[in-house]
């Protein structure tokens, strides 16, 4: 079985769950890496390090920013001449869009977030998360070649072996564009919750601190969003003492503590950290279906009754505005930093 | 502009869905908009209110039922709906559900804009608009926070991993919205009545001229998640120090940090 890699990167940065991909590709036989960008040398040279058998670039100065159509025109020109039987990729907002629009290109379709991929000669059969991971199912693709995308944390990622080099062909860049890219704020987000090991998740409960007074002048909207962000800013320094990511439940984002970009479940990310320390969150049945591939939940919450409780591995029934800095503490000393 | 807000329908989110003898039971939920979708039709509405004489039809592929979920988009204040229904579309994967959308976009005519969200909560693969976008050789431009037309050219601010990209495109174009674009309105009372008198029209394949597309992704299994170990233990103190002091030698012994 021939197989590719699309190595996923922002400006040069390969995201880890590409590597995760590599790994898996690995296992099934030689695999060859495809890297779309400009001057990304470095990024090819990377997917060697992490096992691939060779790489395939496409680099232009006309890909400098990534662009769906670009993009998939390359890699659909590519797969037609070089016809691979299946192509796999980390899942991120980008490699949704270019395996999406290189399928149509090529009569076949894509298997999304695959949590997990079996090989047995000519056939692949693919598990993964339906109805907001309440359910999975095993699906197959009746087409070739076979595109499937990898939920991020799915698959181990592989040892880097410093120094392992291999062949690095260049290949034609498609450039007919129908968008221009004009500019980008790139946010400090962090750890970003899909590759997050630890999660520490705020709830509605982050504004409940009585001895907090908002500064003079806020409404009663702007008063609560104030108390939420500091909550919210108590859950973040304990994130950031475990080098974790801060997520949220719905209730938190839709009262506006936090951008939407930190929801965990309903409409929001599906995750699976190591640890999930869940603060002020009840455990509403879309949130527990988000981290329902989360290794360990920990519940802080003043009601016992909260539903996070029965998914919980460790639960303190008590106040997160006294529990959390604690907990913070105890790390800072415990784990010397 | 004439602006089109894709919509499907699914069960509510609440809902508790199990796998039972290979099928899906989604129990008494209701089945309701897909929430994304709300979205999706409150971006095309704002679209409508930012560019004088412009239009919101709602489309939806799915069964006679389905027109519940356009009413819903009525009701917010979309101006027209049309299902597209046949019993030859029962087994739709993303890529069938896009080149039947096409077709009907190509049937409506002289549309400039077409509204997705950002996934369904059913099969959650986020591909369609791409898809959709693709078979109709018109520019995506995915997951938009925010979205302004000046003349005919659309520019949106994108919220990807790294943060936000502002891009350009030339209409007509496919546009894919997240949350930041704003809360979903509610539906006004006089939506809600002019969403139950509507009369919604129906097309079927031959209605678009194109036959079944055949499903490329197929399921050959359905799963329960795997039960988690529910044992809690609670972990009490004196105080909040003892209480925190425990709690992180247990998480470190875990060896989980």
């Amino acid at each position: 079985m021939k197989i590719f890699v699309y190595i996923d990167h922002f400006k040069g940065e390969a995201l880890a769950a590409s590597w995760e991909a590599l790994g898996l590709a690995k296992s099934f036989g030689a695999t060859t890496a495809i890297v779309f960008g400009s001057g990304v040398d470095d990024v090819a040279n990377a997917a060697l390090e992490y096992g691939a058998d060779d790489v395939l670039v496409a680099d232009d100065s006309a890909l400098l920013d990534f662009r769906a159509e670009t993009y998939a025109s390359t890699l659909s020109a590519l797969v037609s001449s070089r016809t691979p039987d299946l192509i796999l990729f980390p899942t991120t907002t980008r490699t949704r869009e270019i395996a999406a629009m290189s399928a149509v290109d090529l009569n076949t379709n894509v298997i999304t977030d695959a949590t997990a991929v079996e090989v047995s000669g000519d056939s692949v059969v693919v598990t993964r998360p339906i109805y907001e991971a309440k359910l999975f199912e095993k699906v197959t693709a009746s087409a070739k070649p076979q595109l499937i995308t990898l939920r991020g944390r799915a698959f181990p990622k592989p040892e880097k072996v410093a120094g392992k080099t291999g062949t690095i062909t260049k290949v034609e860049a498609k450039t007919d564009a129908l968008t221009t890219v004009e500019g980008y704020s790139v946010a400090d987000v962090g750890v970003s919750l899909n590759d997050a090991g630890i999660i520490v998740s705020g709830g509605r409960g982050a504004s409940n601190n009585p001895s907090l007074q908002p500064p003079a002048g806020l409404d009663d909207k702007q008063s609560e969003i104030w108390r939420g962000q500091q909550g919210f800013k108590l859950i973040g320094d304990l994130a950031s003492t475990l080098g974790g990511a801060v997520g949220a439940s719905r209730a938190a984002v839709d009262a506006g503590y936090v951008p939407y970009s930190t929801q965990v479940g309903q409409t929001g990310k599906v995750v699976a950290p190591d640890v999930y320390i869940a603060c002020g969150i009840s455990g509403a049945i879309q949130h527990l279906a988000g981290i329902r591939s989360a290794k360990m939940v920990v519940a802080i919450n003043k009601d016992p009754d909260a539903p996070i409780f029965k998914v919980a591995r460790y639960g303190v029934v008590g106040d997160l505005f006294q529990i959390v800095p604690a907990l913070t503490e105890a790390f800072k000393k415990k784990l010397g930093k | 502009m004439k602006i089109i807000a894709c919509i499907k329908q699914v069960p509510d989110s609440e809902a508790k869905i199990k796998a039972e003898n290979g099928q899906i039971n989604t129990g008494d939920a209701p089945l309701v908009i897909n929430p994304f979708d709300e979205y999706a039709v409150e971006g095309a509405l704002q679209q409508r209110e930012a560019v004088s004489g412009s239009t919101v039809t709602a489309l939806c592929i799915g069964p006679e039922s389905a027109k519940e979920a356009l009413k819903h988009a009525l009701a917010m204040g979309a101006d027209d709906a049309i299902l597209v229904s046949d019993p030859a579309l029962s087994d739709l994967d993303t890529i069938g559900a896009a080149r039947v959308l096409a077709a009907a976009i190509q049937k409506i005519g002289g549309v400039d804009m077409v509204v997705f969200g950002r996934q369904t909560l059913d099969n959650g693969s986020g591909l369609t608009s791409a898809q959709t976008a693709r078979a109709l050789g018109w520019s995506l431009l995915g997951l938009a926070g925010q979205i302004k037309v000046e003349e005919r050219s659309v520019r949106v601010e994108r919220v990807i991993e790294e943060g936000r990209q502002t891009v350009k495109a030339n209409l007509p174009t496919v546009i894919s919205v997240v949350q930041s674009i704003g809360e979903p309105r509610y539906p006004s009372f006089m939506g809600i009545r002019k969403a139950s008198k509507a009369e919604i029209p129906v097309w079927s394949l031959s209605d678009l001229g194109i036959a079944a597309p055949d499903a490329i992704i197929k399921r050959s299994e359905l799963m329960n998640p795997p039960a988690r170990d529910t044992s809690v233990e609670i972990i009490s103190g004196e105080s909040p120090t003892e209480i925190a002091d425990k709690l992180a030698d247990k998480l470190i012994t875990e060896k989980v940090l």
